[in-house]
């Protein structure tokens, strides 16, 4: 059994006009000790598939399918159930450390709330000290209060939040959009040193391939609110099959690679309107390798090579 | 162009932000100033705009020192973009009053309509006259950053300065944004200073890096050379973690950037330094100077 499955999940929002589909039918595991990347831009729905696990999503979303736990749908899990997996089971990794966490406590009361309420230890304050220097702090910090760390302390107190009830599984959004190159070194590395540690399973979530691609086992890649690709993580970056992916990887350049000296690789064009989907692939008007077909065929994600799937017609033909 | 000689920022004292930059852009040329946060890249950055004073050292432009009292008439020449695109434009103003509002400040004379126009589509917001009316919260990240360079560019400036000009972007839009920066250095011959933690943005489209560490220039040289043979270790380590696939070993530093206010003596890196020995300690290091070619201030290095 994968500790986590997403079986053909859907979510709308209310919109004015109607539902507007943010995730649109996503199929996806995670295995313990595996690290899984979701990557794509802002608005393709990764964020939004994330917050499904702990049901994090605003009323207004009506979310389908089945969302399997270690094997206990969560979508149908009462209240009571959920806010104790909340956490113990399950625990999110929130970007922007600065907002997330409350300007007006020392981060050893803030790490202690959640063990308190979920008395997942008989000391708190010890696992709170055993905590910090799992994530590399010095157990003395924590009398210190938000202001007085870094960018990337903050960053690594909100993981040790995150691990705080011993999850299975951890879901980091972002964990190192706003950090320099060597704290995200950092950052990645204790990461996945706790995945392979803990044996926990991870969701990594970025739109930089480049992170995922060095970081997680798989990465599945998303646009307008469906998975266009999945492969092992070296493999998806390194040698994209999706034309989507291609572009993804292709705006990180590979510091050395003469292709990329004075001429960076954009995508023209912006992601379609989720209330306003283009017929045929989703991507098509954006395609650089687009053919007639491409307006009109539905695709869906067809074999790719070896543990690879991508949805583009040229990939099946 | 534009540049900097024995450059000092000092706050309250005794943080030195900027501690003895010696730089020159030359006409027509994208540097890239890299280093982590509180490096001092943005100072140094803010100072050549006339926006913090120096200390000591001047700023200087077309190779005559800033004079602080024709400030208005530098700004005119030398813009600044910033990052956040979205923190930087009034969500109360149109595209076209955003970028009309540098004409009105400096009082340009001409057809105002046509020059925000102009300044739109060599942006590459086009056809220009669609933007006019448009407010920042209906436009794409991409685009807003399109708005703001617009904004400069309407001065006709001779200088861009920009701060982390994609970081807020999407990877998509990143290469978009890159490549308009190219074509402006190409087409109007724009000298550019981008500010910013990403190498592989300088190995896009710098002539020329500079890393920063600690209020000081470390190793400064054409691209190439720099991002393919770093001579300084902290260029190395810095390097060696930019995800990529197939990389060499990682030299993930320990710790964060000191504390500018407390800059150890000796090689100001020897704290942190994975390859010390015990000479950098003490060892007085000179300020990089502006002779071409490439340059590392390390004891190590020739």
């Amino acid at each position: 059994m994968s500790l986590l499955e997403w079986r053909d999940v859907t979510v709308d929002y209310a919109g004015p006009d109607g539902p507007v589909p943010a995730v649109r039918g996503v199929t996806l595991s995670v295995e313990r000790g595996e690290v899984l990347g979701i990557a794509g831009e802002s608005g393709c729905g990764k964020s939004t598939l994330a917050a499904t696990v702990l049901r994090l999503l605003p009323d207004s979303a009506r979310v389908g399918g089945e969302i399997l736990l270690d094997g206990t749908d969560l979508l149908t899990m009462s209240w009571g159930k959920l806010r104790a997996a909340r956490w113990s089971d399950a625990a999110i990794v929130f970007q922007g450390a600065l907002h997330s966490l409350n300007p007006v406590q020392s981060i050893g009361k803030q790490l202690a709330e959640p063990i308190r309420l979920h008395k997942t230890a008989a000391d708190p304050d010890a696992r709170v000290r055993e905590l910090l220097e799992q994530v590399g702090l010095p157990a003395s910090r924590a009398s210190a209060y938000p202001h007085e760390l870094s960018g990337g302390q903050r960053q690594r107190v909100m993981i040790a939040m995150a691990l705080a009830c011993g999850p299975d599984l951890v879901i980091a959004d972002e964990p190192t959009t706003a950090l320099d190159v060597m704290v995200q070194a950092q950052v990645l590395d204790l990461l996945t040193g706790l995945v392979r540690d803990l044996g926990m399973g991870m969701v990594l979530i970025s739109h930089d391939l480049g992170v995922l691609g060095t970081t997680c086992d798989r990465i599945a890649v998303m646009y307008a609110g469906r998975i266009v690709e999945i492969g092992p993580g070296l493999d998806v970056f390194d040698d994209p099959q999706h034309p989507y992916t291609r572009a993804l990887a292709g705006a990180f350049p590979r510091v050395g690679d003469p292709a990329a000296r004075y001429a960076p690789v954009g995508l023209p064009g912006d992601p379609p309107y989720p209330g306003d989907l283009p017929g045929g692939c989703d991507f098509h008007p954006r395609c650089p390798v687009v053919m007639d077909a491409c307006a009109t065929a539905s695709v869906s994600l067809v074999d790719a090579g070896a543990g690879r799937v991508a949805a583009c017609l040229r990939v099946s033909s | 162009m534009i540049g900097a000689r024995d450059l000092r920022v000092v706050f309250g004292g005794r943080v030195r932000a900027v501690d003895g930059v010696d730089l020159e852009v030359d006409a027509g040329e994208i540097v890239a100033l890299v280093g982590e946060s509180g490096c001092g890249k943005t100072t140094l950055a803010r100072t050549l705009l006339g926006l913090e004073k120096p200390s000591s050292g001047e700023v200087l432009f077309e190779g005559k020192p800033l004079d602080y009292r024709r400030l208005k008439a530098y700004r005119r020449q030398v813009q600044l973009v910033l990052q956040d695109p979205l923190g930087a434009l009034n969500p109360r103003h149109t595209v076209y009053d955003a970028v009309a509002e540098g004409l009105r400040i400096h009082r340009v004379p001409g057809d105002e309509q046509a020059l925000v126009a102009d300044a739109l589509s060599r942006a590459g917001l086009r056809p220009p006259e669609r933007f006019f009316l448009r407010y920042p919260h209906e436009l794409s990240g991409g685009q807003r950053q399109r708005v703001v360079i617009a904004g400069a560019l309407v001065l006709e400036p001779r200088v861009l300065i920009a701060d982390e000009p994609v970081s807020s972007l999407d990877a998509s839009v990143r290469g978009e944004i890159l490549g308009l920066l190219l074509r402006l250095r190409d087409e109007l011959g724009l000298t550019v200073l981008v500010v910013t933690h990403d190498l592989g943005l300088a190995w896009n489209i710098a002539d020329r890096v500079a890393v920063m560490y600690l209020g000081r220039i470390v190793e400064i040289g054409p691209t190439a050379e720099v991002l393919q043979s770093p001579q300084h270790p902290y260029t190395q380590a810095l390097l060696s973690v930019v995800p990529d696939v197939g990389h060499t070993e990682q030299i993930v530093l320990t710790g964060e950037p000191p504390d500018p206010a407390r800059i150890p003596s000796g090689c100001r890196f020897h704290p942190r330094c994975p390859v010390v020995l015990p000479e950098c300690t003490s060892v007085s290091l000179p300020i990089l100077g502006v002779e071409v070619g490439h340059h590392a201030a390390c004891v190590r290095v020739g």
